[in-house]
């Protein structure tokens, strides 16, 4: 409503950016972030980011995620070393990477010493046995879900499986196939795919 | 003394290879703590994995939790500054050329050639995974049980999960 209708063809009206934050209130934000996140925590960083806390454009998150995915390292850590170095430089990485990262080990120590002490109860065993089955299946269901957009592509399949007899069934060492997949992986698939 | 280093090390190794994502590194992950070092079997493996992902947070929230079961505190400290320090160093040295390079056909070409030995690695975890979790009929009823309801419906993960634990309660 407060913003004035412009006449000529700009960009289109952003929602206005809020302030920058500073280092507590990175630490803040990610800290929820890694509190309330269960099972992905993607979407609700973006909501966090680009929605409530207006940190970043949308346009500016989608291409600092675009590096965070292109590096090694999980999405949503890169993002906050990124995040918190756009605004307060080191102090600020290491603000919004501790403020993400401390809940949530403080939540799988929590677990580790219930798993602890009662791993002789057969009843505490059915159920982390139980867990842990469940947790296989989900990644089984993410596995399927990023096979299927490949499944016209015999090439990336043949890579697909390649990775898995290497890994899984040879149980080779990760460094070595990554040195022979990758680029056989870039040159097959991402040279054609141009 | 040993322990540590030798988490270090292979901490610092997966943290700069999870192209991709945390899930591609679990094979690896899994073959340095139960092959090659012996500090737990593919089962304990598993049930870290486990809680890891009934917990809140980022997906690799395992590495924590595998350094306090092989060395307590001190083994929590190294497995997390060597899995999150590397590549978010490397994040916060990129990011000034990123704004460069973004732009350019080979980011692309790269970007989307690893996508096939991202979906195979991510396959490869869920191999070894369910391998060591469904040791008997009725725990890989409840993984596919879980597979199938999460493609079909799509529910909140939180939901499988506890629904996997109560059965595994009942079947105990």
């Amino acid at each position: 409503m407060t913003a004035p209708a412009s006449a000529d063809a700009g960009p289109p009206p952003a929602a206005p950016r809020a302030a920058p934050p500073g280092c507590g209130a990175l630490f803040a934000g990610f800290l929820g972030l890694g509190l309330t996140g269960f099972g992905g925590v993607l979407p609700l960083a973006r909501h966090m980011i680009v929605e409530r806390r207006r940190w970043l454009s949308p346009a500016e998150f989608t291409d600092l995620l675009g590096l965070c995915q292109f590096l090694p390292g999980g999405n949503i850590i890169n993002l906050s070393v990124a995040v918190g170095l756009e605004f307060r430089g080191a102090a600020g990485a290491v603000s919004a990477l501790l403020g993400l990262i401390l809940g949530p080990t403080a939540a799988v120590v929590a677990l580790g010493v219930v798993y602890d002490q009662f791993r002789d109860d057969p009843r505490v065993q059915g159920l982390f046995a139980g867990l842990a089955a469940a947790a296989a299946g989900l990644l089984v269901a993410m596995a399927l879900k990023m096979l299927a957009p490949l499944r016209r592509q015999p090439v990336a399949l043949g890579i697909v499986g390649l990775c898995v007899l290497a890994i899984a069934l040879l149980r080779l060492p990760l460094l070595p196939c990554m040195a022979v997949l990758a680029p056989l992986s870039v040159l097959a698939v991402g040279w054609r795919g141009r | 003394m040993n322990t540590l280093v030798a988490l270090a090390l292979i901490f610092t190794q997966l943290s700069l290879l999870a192209f991709g994502g945390g899930n591609t590194i679990l094979p690896e992950m899994q073959r340095q703590v139960v092959q090659v070092h012996g500090w737990m079997s593919a089962q304990d493996f598993a049930a870290l994995f486990a809680l890891a992902q009934a917990a809140p947070g980022p997906n690799m929230m395992v590495v924590p939790l595998v350094g306090w079961h092989v060395a307590g505190w001190s083994g929590l400290l190294v497995a997390s500054a060597a899995k999150f320090g590397p590549s978010s160093l490397l994040t916060a040295a990129v990011l000034g050329l990123w704004k460069r390079f973004r732009d350019r056909p080979w980011r692309r070409v790269v970007q989307a050639g690893l996508v096939p030995m991202t979906v195979g690695l991510v396959a490869a975890s869920a191999v070894l995974i369910t391998e060591a979790t469904a040791t008997r009929p009725a725990l890989a009823g409840i993984a596919a049980a879980a597979a199938l309801l999460m493609l079909l419906l799509k529910p909140h993960p939180l939901w499988l999960l506890g629904g996997g634990a109560l059965a595994g309660l009942l079947l105990a």
